[in-house]
């Protein structure tokens, strides 16, 4: 077997094949259907960045501390599977819950790795960007294609447009 | 964003920037401030200049360990979150 050269590119993880081999070996015989859509939407961006308007999309369950909407309490959950993230909030104010993520090879302990919040701020600061939304929009894992496209995507294209978005960066985890 | 290629490429959203990096780091490793603003500022020069719908543009991080999938079985706390939603 021939050893990469040391400056090659790392391959990338094949997460559907490890999924479902993974699935097959608990005994699962249907193997999970992945979203396949047949073509991709598309909007050119209509403006300048320094003139546009940004907000995230994260599926990290991120949270806010001492927020009590992220309390595990089933009743604040059913208030909605898309909420808002203050883009005002403090870094040091934001974690994730989640618990999808590699825990073998990374963590989750800093933010702006999976929310770059700090980094968004900085680039309005040098005029890179125009500003950052109001609010962040966090969206749990609803492991449904049937309510990712007919109850969230829906929810979050309208928070969107209410505040005048132009650049939606949407960071799963 | 993504951190699983293979994936994106089934959805196809209307732009993907591509960083081989392990689920959950998807600007760079915790405290790389350099990488993630790197990161950032190319994710938003993709929302300028893309003009094909469904382009995967890759990033060049070479995460400094090797790293793979495996998927363990979820904990107590997992499931019963997602009995909750």
């Amino acid at each position: 077997m021939t050893e990469p050269a040391p400056d090659a590119a790392r391959p990338y993880v094949r997460y559907i094949d490890k999924t479902r081999a993974y699935y097959l070996s608990q005994g699962y015989e249907k193997p999970y259907a992945w979203a396949n859509n047949a073509s991709a939407p598309f909007t050119p961006l209509s403006k300048p960045l320094s003139a546009s308007t940004v907000t995230l999309i994260s599926t990290s369950e991120i949270a806010i501390k001492g927020d009590p909407r992220f309390d595990d309490d089933p009743e604040t959950r059913a208030k909605g599977n898309v909420y808002d993230v203050p883009s005002a909030t403090p870094a040091a104010m934001l974690y994730s819950r989640t618990q999808s993520y590699d825990r073998y090879a990374t963590t989750l302990d800093d933010p702006n790795a999976y929310f770059p919040l700090d980094r968004l701020h900085e680039a309005v600061a040098r005029g890179r960007l125009g500003k950052i939304a109001g609010n962040c929009l966090g969206v749990y894992n609803a492991y449904s294609q049937r309510k990712t496209v007919e109850r969230d995507a829906p929810e979050v294209l309208g928070q969107c447009r209410a505040m005048g978005v132009d650049v939606a960066i949407l960071v799963p985890v | 964003m993504s951190t699983g290629r293979d994936i994106t490429a089934l959805v196809r959203p209307p732009r993907s920037y591509f960083v081989n990096a392990p689920m959950g780091n998807n600007f760079g490793a915790a405290g790389d401030v350099a990488t993630q603003s790197r990161i950032l500022r190319a994710v938003l020069a993709l929302a300028v200049e893309a003009r094909d719908p469904g382009l995967i543009l890759d990033d060049v991080l070479q995460w400094p360990a090797p790293f793979a999938f495996n998927p363990a079985p979820a904990t107590p706390e997992a499931i019963a979150k997602q009995l909750r939603k």
